[in-house]
């Protein structure tokens, strides 16, 4: 009996020291418990009205195809499971990285023959919630395309490529000061796992690229357009950062 | 037609206490904002939720509420009833510009 303790609990310190600490935190850690309850729980967190809307998106026949998403795809919770943790990808096609958004709205202009959702619109916001709730829970995959490294290599070097009248990189704020207050706020690690999220300074849904083009008007520099080259090789770079870490998409944020 | 989400149990014993949370889609724009080009944007708000409680017989207003321009969009309302009989909760969210939804909600009593 006391051998088997012995055992256990030898077995649990060496269990401890391989496991190092992973110094990385999502974005959901340095919220107050207040929010954090309103993420967590589904009959508060006011993304699932987007994610509901998505679902009905998913059913509705669109374009000149007259075919639905779930025509080809079939049941998204099998079939997108884990998509939203892998993008973005190196599209053959167009011979360059393409973000979950690009890859929709080229599914939307190919096979169904319709026109593109409006940027940041209602619909394109549901649609991305409810493929990327489909991986709630799941992790980040590194970008393992050899084709996609010297994207993420570019993103690397914006994250630290100093911007704007204040001279801020990224970097500065969420590798140097993260944790720290910035005016009310916290400074998240900007691990971008919980996206497109429901963020109350908003009061509505929001893409990542939303949210580093609000981030560069902060430090006053001009925004990348959405859907530029720079944004997605941002987006490249921090999947990559945050490889390994769950996806808790769709959040809410402050 | 606004999105809704209602999360109240199916079933409840005779006489217990039930919480129902509401969720709705909606801007709740205050009418004090200025849009870019610096006009004002016009006042749409939630003016009030009622729930109504149909067991077959009786329809029992059980619960309502007035929205202020100070509630957030998409506004989240949760309280208590207590389950009497089998029937249905009635909800209607009425607001600015002739908005209105209704929604129901079946409870099974045993």
């Amino acid at each position: 009996m006391k051998a088997t303790i012995v055992a256990v609990l030898l077995a649990s310190i060496a269990l401890a020291h391989a496991a190092e600490p992973d110094p990385r935190r999502s974005g959901y850690e340095f919220m107050t418990p207040q929010v954090q309850a309103m993420q967590r729980d589904d009959a508060a967190n006011p993304a699932m009205l987007a994610v509901q809307d998505g679902a009905a998106l998913w059913d509705r026949a669109a374009g000149a195809s007259s075919k639905s998403c779930a025509s080809c795809h079939g049941a998204a919770a099998t079939s997108m499971r884990g998509v939203a943790a892998r993008y973005p990808v190196f599209d053959a096609a167009q011979q360059r990285p393409l973000d979950l958004r690009q890859r929709i709205n080229a599914c939307r202009v190919n096979h169904q023959q319709a026109t593109s959702f409006a940027t940041e619109s209602a619909d394109q916001l549901a649609i991305e919630s409810f493929v990327a709730l489909q991986s709630r829970g799941l992790v980040v995959a590194a970008p393992s395309d050899p084709k996609l490294q010297p994207a993420i290599e570019r993103g690397a070097r914006l994250f630290t490529q100093r911007m704007g009248q204040l001279d801020f990189s990224c970097a500065q704020c969420h590798d140097g000061h993260a944790g720290q207050r910035l005016a009310g706020s916290t400074i998240p690690q900007a691990h971008p796992t919980g996206y497109p999220l429901y963020r109350l300074e908003w009061q509505g849904m929001g893409s990542l690229q939303r949210r580093l083009r609000s981030c560069m008007a902060g430090v006053r520099a001009e925004p990348f357009a959405y859907g530029a080259p720079e944004l997605v090789e941002l987006e490249l770079y921090l999947a990559q950062r945050a490889a390994g870490m769950r996806i808790d998409a769709p959040a809410v944020r402050p | 037609m606004a999105r809704t989400l209602i999360t109240m149990p199916k079933t409840a014993k005779r006489g217990e206490l039930i919480e129902i949370r509401t969720l709705i889609a909606h801007p709740m724009e205050t009418g004090y904002r200025h849009a870019d080009d610096g006009s004002v944007q016009p006042r749409n708000l939630i003016r009030r939720l009622t729930c109504r409680y149909f067991d077959g017989r009786d329809d029992v207003e059980v619960f309502s509420a007035e929205l202020f321009p100070a509630i957030a969009a998409n506004p989240y309302v949760s309280f208590f009833t207590v389950a009497t009989a089998s029937g249905s909760l009635r909800f209607s969210w009425q607001g600015d510009n002739g908005f209105a939804q209704t929604e129901s909600v079946e409870l099974t009593v045993t």
